[in-house]
């Protein structure tokens, strides 16, 4: 099991701060995505209706 | 003129459209379950503590640091020579998480090295590598906001990612020189030679492999982001 | 491709003495480097090499975006491409004629400020011909990121980042080959000058695949 020694708090510190950026990653990719998903099924909504 | 009109980009939807969802469950899971058998299934080393678990973080950041921009490169040279939109816009989603990458290696390398060595940052070849790596990253990214014409973009950054990838390499091996001249041989990298124990080299592989598949997803989803993102400029454009 | 050189060379010099202002920068970013650690003469004597070939890189550096800048935008540089030179030959004209109005100056005025540091008499052999051998380089890395952003307006802080990176292994070298009591001296010349060759062999044809992108 997880041993606890002196050095847990830099692993710790080590992991939290990586899945910080990991994770700030992979919002900013999934939310730009559904966000221009969104944008161009309006236009493409606005085109179709246009025909 | 539209993107959608190639077959490429049509054909290229579709298929990640298909895989996304594999690819996002496989990497999760085996970038979860690495990490956890890493961190709470693994004996601290002898000689460096439980520190030694930051290495299943640092090494697969650190690879697909330099993969990100090896794959850049590859699809750099298609888009010059194919002219396949889906290969430039491709390279150009995958230089955020490569620069995601070089921090969580630069990162956890400094976190590491302070118990390790005494100190956050050190001189040496390897960290001095990712420093400019990521260097090469920003200006990359640079490029693609500072020109308006896309395709122009895509020709200009292709051409940098080239370029910049010859004196990167270069720099790998100036940076040898320039290191012996002020501390004589002192590196402070990971010996690899050190983690061959199987209980550490299981888990790590996992990561690696976890962190591979994490990247694909994420590049399939932001190039799909692009493509779409272009075809939204194109129906502007027509003054729809 | 001699007379495109030569008509640069004229240009330059007409515009204000070419290699004035860039030699004023040089004096002055040297000079600063003793206001900003201290005069101790120890320390500037060790951190001397570096500091000259520094100070070269930037002066390079400010009159990068002049190489194609002023013919695109009188559009000289889509006359150019029609000519039967290839954009790879311009491109070399061009950096040629940048290294001889910036690197060369550059390397002679770096004796005296060498002094002006403290450098070590030993070093300044290592200096001069770091220097030459290194200049062209930096002249012609530098024309490419010209290439690169000769049609961005204002592309004057995106030029240096995209540059100084690729400057790197010419300024490790050069500065190590200065450093009085690093190995191989010669070692280090000769992998400048390899990289020098490299890039005069090879840049301007990146350059070209750089401006027919930017002249389409």
């Amino acid at each position: 099991m997880f041993e606890l020694d002196k050095y847990t708090d830099t692993v710790l510190l080590a992991y939290t701060v990586s899945i910080i950026l990991l994770g700030t990653l992979i919002w900013a990719t999934l939310s730009k995505s559904k966000r221009i998903k969104r944008a161009l099924d309006a236009q493409e909504q606005k085109t179709d209706d246009k025909r | 003129m539209s993107l959608w009109e190639y077959a490429n980009p049509a054909k290229f939807m579709a298929l990640s459209a298909r895989i996304l969802p594999y690819l996002a469950i496989a990497s999760s899971c085996l970038l979860l379950a690495g990490l956890f058998w890493g961190f709470f299934l693994t004996p601290a080393d002898y000689k460096q503590g439980s520190t030694v678990k930051i290495i299943f973080l640092h090494v697969p950041a650190a690879l697909m640091a330099i993969n990100a921009w090896l794959m850049m490169l590859v699809t750099s040279l298609v888009w010059l020579i194919r002219r396949h939109h889906v290969s430039a816009l491709a390279a150009k989603a995958a230089a955020p998480i490569g620069i995601t990458m070089t921090l969580i290696a630069i990162a956890t390398g400094a976190i590491w090295g302070k118990p390790m060595w005494g100190t956050y940052w050190a001189w040496d070849p390897r960290l001095t590598s990712f420093m400019i790596l990521l260097v090469f990253y920003f200006g990359y990214l640079a490029l693609w906001e500072a020109i308006e014409d896309k395709d122009t973009a895509a020709d200009l950054t292709s051409t940098l990612c080239i370029v910049g990838s010859i004196f990167a390499l270069l720099s790998r091996y100036a940076v040898n020189f320039w290191s012996q001249g002020l501390h004589q041989g002192a590196s402070l990298s990971l010996d690899k030679e050190q983690h061959v124990d199987n209980t550490f080299y299981l888990p790590l592989l996992v990561c690696i492999v976890g962190m591979v598949l994490l990247f694909l997803t994420l590049v399939l989803i932001r190039t799909r982001t692009e493509i779409r993102s272009r075809r939204l400029i194109a129906l502007r454009l027509r003054g729809i | 491709m001699k007379s495109l050189i030569l008509r640069d060379l004229r240009l330059a010099v007409r515009s204000g003495g070419g290699f004035a202002l860039t030699l004023s920068f040089f004096l002055i970013v040297v000079m600063m480097v003793p206001f900003g650690v201290g005069a101790n003469l120890d320390l500037l004597a060790r951190i001397a090499p570096g500091v000259l070939w520094i100070g070269a890189l930037l002066s390079c550096l400010l009159s990068l975006d002049r190489i194609f800048q002023l013919d695109w935008e009188d559009g000289t540089l889509e006359a150019l491409a029609t000519s039967p030179i290839p954009l790879s030959g311009i491109a070399t004209a061009k950096a040629t004629a940048h290294w001889i109005i910036t690197g060369l100056p550059i390397t002679i005025a770096a004796i005296p400020l060498g002094y002006l540091l403290n450098l070590e008499t030993e070093a300044y052999i290592w200096l001069v011909a770091s220097l030459s051998v290194g200049t062209p380089a930096l002249s012609f890395i530098g024309a490419f990121g010209a290439a690169i952003t000769v049609g961005i307006k204002r592309g004057g802080l995106l030029l240096s980042l995209l540059v100084l990176p690729l400057y790197i292994p010419t300024l490790m070298l050069g500065a190590q080959c200065v450093t009085i009591g690093s190995e191989t001296p010669i070692k280090l010349l000769a992998l400048v000058a390899a990289i020098s060759l490299f890039c005069i062999a090879l840049i301007p044809f990146a350059c070209a695949i750089a401006l027919r992108a930017n002249l389409k």
